[in-house]
């Protein structure tokens, strides 16, 4: 069997059979770039030893479209989006595994990239893939390749932190920008080409987590405001908590890039996704100290205090305009821009 | 940013809402209608009515191409991609979730697997027929004035490519025969108008200038932005305060009073005036609504495909035509925010993003009562 030709070869339906062909490619393209002790030991379930404590478990399918975008591709946004669904629950994110799904005919040279990026996303996070599966599925049954991770981690003692936490008087603060990756994404749509300068915040935050929970271990909740932005996070957590919301439009960092494409399409950046952005809900007497820990952290450095919870039994999200006039902040409605991660 | 942040200065809001203050009569209802949805919107975003008077009031006027739009139109389009095989349809995204009979809607039409694509622009659909030349593009045209001549440059590059596999459902409505009939019909006290900017672009101040003398009713033409229309607010003010009624044209960085001459010679190119056309709760309104030229026929689709006159009625409760002729406010609508809600649409004003119903829901509707506790 010659090896695989990856600079002009295509996944065949054969890669998804479970025989010789599904087998090389293992060998030749994903081992070689995932490699790790764990993964090596080659079995359909991966043994490893765990502390005590609390450990956490999340699942994340990912079917971005482009698969590739300024600032990440599919690869680094299905590792980071995980190790960010662990993180914010205050967990130390330990071993992720990885599902992919690929059509017939899908450049095994762009398989490549994606795999090598899936690698260096994890490498550099120190949260390795432990173990893996591979389909195929008929030409025109998938669009390319479909990403699903999971992720484990464990919870450091002392910390608990959930969405049904947030207290009236709480404050609320904001990692950093608001709505790159969706504006990102939208600038490489097919039929939508823009040219900007705006790239993916796709990003692995845990250790800024990892920062925040040391310093202030009583954070009530952290989220990451992917799907639906900001504005649906603060609608999440708000009901969750049963709380009510208020947020300041003038505290709230938008570039001013997002902030033209976003008037030019008809969309509110509050609505826009982020891959590398955190919200966290922490005790007032906190928040300046926690405020300056994330300042100090790459991640965080644009972070913010942009409001506070308050009592309110209609759980709704109010922002103050930079007018000077109020107005609810809603649920997403609709799917505002489909297959953003 | 350049050239929004100039208009979204908080500062000068105050100073222009303290001058709105100081300058309405007391004993005065200043009832105000805005005419397009994208002013209703930026009301509620910004959160304007809370700097403005109580006796200034803004009516909501039908200007939302999408409200205005009979069901049937989408019904007899949805029909029509359910007997075809090969057959695309290029639709801007706004009306996707538009409700036609029975709870049906594109959307829904999508999911059943008819081939709908939702398009920026009148080029994209223009660029899906020549990719697709064994299939039928039907484009979905709908607006008022503002995006009435790029549907004119596609049919003329369409005609000039000649292109087989391209035609256009025409749903373009006119502003002023609309805004005639509403103060006509004095359903609604109105004291002044806060007129259609990009629209104005294209057809000018000037085109309301019959409207304004005949109902003798003071107009300011004002853009979208929040500064933009709390200045034609005062403009409106002071007419109505002086007595007077002129078309008054706050908008001038972008609207001349003669409009866009290339792009009107461009439109009366390709289109004509339509005798008659539905209006969803204004009804049917003579000349309001153009059609493409006999010269243009083969691109006509509504002619291409013999497409049927459906009627569909309104669900029962739900008061978008009044809402639209600025008779109710959303809010006094039984299905608000229960039933209609923008997840489950059941009139078109919740789903767009010029909708009343939309702006009330999304921003406002409960500014009475949103309590706030200070920390």
């Amino acid at each position: 069997m010659s090896r695989l030709d990856l600079k002009n070869g295509v996944i065949e339906i054969i890669h998804g059979s479970g025989g010789r062909a599904s087998s090389q490619l293992i060998e030749e393209l994903f081992i070689p770039h995932f490699d790790n002790e764990l993964l090596r030991q080659g079995n359909d379930a991966t043994a490893f030893d765990i502390p005590a404590g609390r450990m956490v478990i999340t699942t994340d399918a990912h079917v971005v479209s482009p698969l590739f975008f300024p600032g990440g591709d599919i690869g680094s946004l299905s590792v980071h989006g995980t190790i960010n669904d662990v993180a914010m629950s205050g967990a130390k994110p330990l071993y992720l595994s990885a599902s992919i799904i690929l059509e017939e005919g899908f450049p095994l040279a762009d398989l490549e990239k994606i795999v090598i990026s899936m690698a260096n996303a994890s490498r550099t996070a120190n949260v390795p893939i432990i173990t893996g599966d591979t389909k195929v599925v008929e030409r025109g049954k998938g669009d390319g390749a479909f990403i699903s991770t999971s992720g484990i981690g464990i919870v450091p003692e002392g910390i608990n932190i959930s969405g049904d936490l947030a207290q009236p008087g709480d404050l609320i603060l904001l990692s950093g920008f608001i709505g790159d990756h969706g504006v990102a994404i939208l600038s490489s749509r097919e039929g939508l080409e823009f040219s900007t300068a705006i790239k993916s915040d796709s990003a692995a935050l845990h250790e800024l987590v990892s920062e925040m929970v040391q310093t202030v271990p009583d954070i009530h909740c952290l989220r990451d405001p992917t799907r639906g932005g900001l504005a649906t996070t603060l609608n999440e957590l708000a009901r969750q908590s049963k709380v009510g919301i208020q947020i300041y439009e003038h505290t709230i960092p938008v570039r001013a890039e997002v902030k033209g494409a976003c008037e030019l399409l008809g969309l509110d950046p509050l609505y826009i996704a982020n891959e590398g952005k955190l919200v966290c809900i922490c005790p007032k007497k906190s928040a300046e100290n926690l405020l300056n820990i994330m300042q100090q952290h790459p991640l965080g450095k644009e972070a913010a205090i942009i409001g506070q919870v308050t009592e309110d039994k209609q759980q709704l999200v109010v922002m103050k305009t930079t007018f000077g006039g109020q107005r609810v902040v809603d649920w997403l409605a609709g799917e505002q821009l489909p297959r953003i991660c | 940013m350049k050239y929004v942040d100039e208009f979204r200065d908080g500062d000068k809001a105050r100073q222009i809402a303290e001058l709105i203050q100081s300058e309405v009569r007391p004993d005065h209802q200043y009832r105000l209608m805005e005419f397009c949805g994208g002013h209703t919107h930026a009301i509620f975003r910004f959160g304007l009515v809370d700097l403005m008077p109580e006796n200034i009031q803004f009516i909501h006027g039908p200007g939302c191409p999408v409200c205005v739009l009979p069901a049937g139109r989408i019904e007899a389009v949805i029909k029509l991609l359910e007997n075809s095989d090969n057959l695309i349809l290029c639709t801007y995204a706004d009306l996707m979730r538009v409700p036609a009979g029975k709870r049906d809607s594109l959307h829904k039409a999508k999911a059943r697997g008819a081939d709908i694509r939702m398009i920026y622009s009148s080029t994209d659909a223009l660029n899906i027929a020549r990719n697709n030349p064994g299939q039928q593009v039907f484009f979905f045209a709908i607006g008022f004035e503002t995006t009435t001549p790029p549907t004119a440059a596609a049919i003329k590059i369409a005609h000039h490519e000649k292109l087989k596999n391209f035609s256009v459902f025409c749903n373009h409505v006119e502003t002023p025969p609309a805004m005639a009939h509403i103060l006509s019909s004095g359903e609604t006290q109105l004291d002044g108008i806060l007129g259609p900017s990009h629209v104005s672009t294209i057809i000018g101040s000037h085109a309301y200038a019959e409207c304004c003398k005949q109902y003798s009713t003071p107009f300011v033409i004002a853009g979208f932005e929040p500064l933009d229309i709390l200045q034609s607010t005062l403009m409106l003010v002071r007419q109505i305060n002086e007595g007077r009624f002129e078309v008054e044209n706050q908008y001038c960085r972008a609207v001349k009073t003669d409009g866009n001459k290339k792009a009107q010679t461009l439109m009366s190119e390709i289109f004509e005036q339509r005798p008659l056309f539905e209006w969803r709760g204004l009804g049917e309104l003579a000349n309001s609504a153009i059609q493409i030229k006999n010269r243009f026929s083969d691109f006509d689709a509504e002619k291409r495909f013999a497409m049927e006159h459906i009627e569909v009625a309104d669900i029962k409760g739900c008061i978008c035509p009044a809402v639209l002729r600025g008779v109710s406010n959303p809010d006094e609508c039984k299905l608000f925010g229960t039933v209609c809600t923008p997840e489950d649409p059941k009139g078109a004003c919740m789903v767009s993003s010029e909708g009343a119903c939309a702006a009330y829901y999304s921003y406002g509707r409960y500014r009475t009562e949103v309590e706030v506790v200070n920390s």
